[in-house]
């Protein structure tokens, strides 16, 4: 449970609600003085997906106590959706068999 | 005639999202649930969805206040995340250069992936005229934002109610994990999967729950040099 008080929830709200927006009209409103991204920042952008949501996911499943520990219900639930998002590419049958495997391991 | 080709074309960008939205409800969901869970008051956890509207940023946004981290590092991680938008903006532009400036605000305020994704295949085999082209986009960007807003507000209502033995907040690494592998197309994004992980694991001790950031950076920087030198 976040302790950041009401008041500075709602500031940050709205900073990434307005930073968003201008990143998605950026070019959008640039076109005509910019027509193309720069190819250094189109280069940066390509990888930015891959790489933010490997760093997401992996410490949620090797840190799933705050310890690092690959002995968890959590790992091995995370392992086993991990081939089924690879295989599928479904995020309904992702999150089925992920929950799944993990409530089958912990009743057990 | 002009009148009913909009209005076809608005109903096909609909129509195009509709099997996607079947991925997107149980995301809505799970976005509102967390952001109660991290502790947002309602209004709070509401609000989200419509000023940010972006699943990903909401998701990983709500994780890092339920962690105290620092505000600085809450808004740069929700805008690298947010940053591939200035990309599919970029890409978008040509297509829909000449709409007015009220249109491009709100066509900008409705950007997802999943719109962007179905709009760019769809202008590139019709070719339909401008007017035609901007309907269509309306059609399916409007729709995903109305399954958004639904579904994390019926989120937010169940919120408090799923007991913590359901183990819901795992959800959200998986719902990250079915977004990350259609992410990894090629050798250098798949270095810069690995490397970020790798990093993300390294470096999860690291203050203000700076990991993720810096994490990402060495992900992207691998990526960009493994590119640069083949």
């Amino acid at each position: 449970m976040t302790t950041l008080s009401p008041p500075l929830v709602w500031l940050l709200i709205g900073v990434i609600g307005i930073g968003t927006w201008v990143l998605r009209i950026s070019f959008l409103a640039l076109l005509g003085r910019v027509d193309q991204v720069p190819p250094t920042v189109a280069r940066i952008l390509r990888f930015i997906p891959a790489a933010v949501l490997a760093a997401l996911v992996l410490p949620a499943l090797t840190h799933a106590t705050g310890e690092f520990d690959l002995t968890t219900d959590r790992f091995a639930a995370g392992l086993v959706a991990g081939l089924v998002a690879w295989r599928t590419r479904n995020v309904l049958a992702t999150i089925a068999v992920g929950m799944g495997c993990l409530w089958l391991l912990q009743a057990v | 005639m002009a009148e009913s080709a909009r209005r076809d074309a608005f109903f096909a960008g609909v129509r195009s999202v509709l099997p996607i939205t079947l991925g997107v409800i149980p995301f809505g969901v799970i976005a509102g649930v967390a952001a109660i869970e991290a502790g947002l008051a309602t209004g709070q956890a509401i609000a989200l969805s419509p000023m940010v509207f972006a699943g990903a940023a909401q998701l990983a946004t709500v994780d890092l206040m339920a962690r105290d981290a620092a505000p600085v590092i809450i808004v740069l991680t929700a805008l690298v995340i947010n940053a591939r938008f200035a990309m599919y903006s970029a890409s978008l532009a040509p297509w829909l250069r000449g709409i007015g400036p009220a249109s491009k605000a709100l066509a900008a305020y409705l950007l997802t992936d999943q719109a962007f994704a179905v709009s760019i295949v769809h202008f590139d085999r019709t070719r339909d005229s401008l007017a035609v082209r901007t309907a269509y986009y309306f059609g399916a960007a409007a729709t995903l934002w109305v399954v958004w807003q639904v579904t994390s507000v019926i989120g937010v209502l169940i919120g408090s109610g799923v007991p913590p033995e359901w183990s819901l907040d795992f959800a959200i690494p998986l719902v990250f994990m079915a977004l990350l592998f259609p992410a990894i197309r090629d050798p250098g994004t798949r270095l810069a999967a690995a490397t970020a992980g790798i990093a993300a694991v390294a470096l999860v001790g690291l203050p203000l729950n700076l990991g993720l950031l810096a994490a990402s950076a060495l992900g992207i920087a691998a990526g960009t040099i493994v590119e640069a030198t083949t």
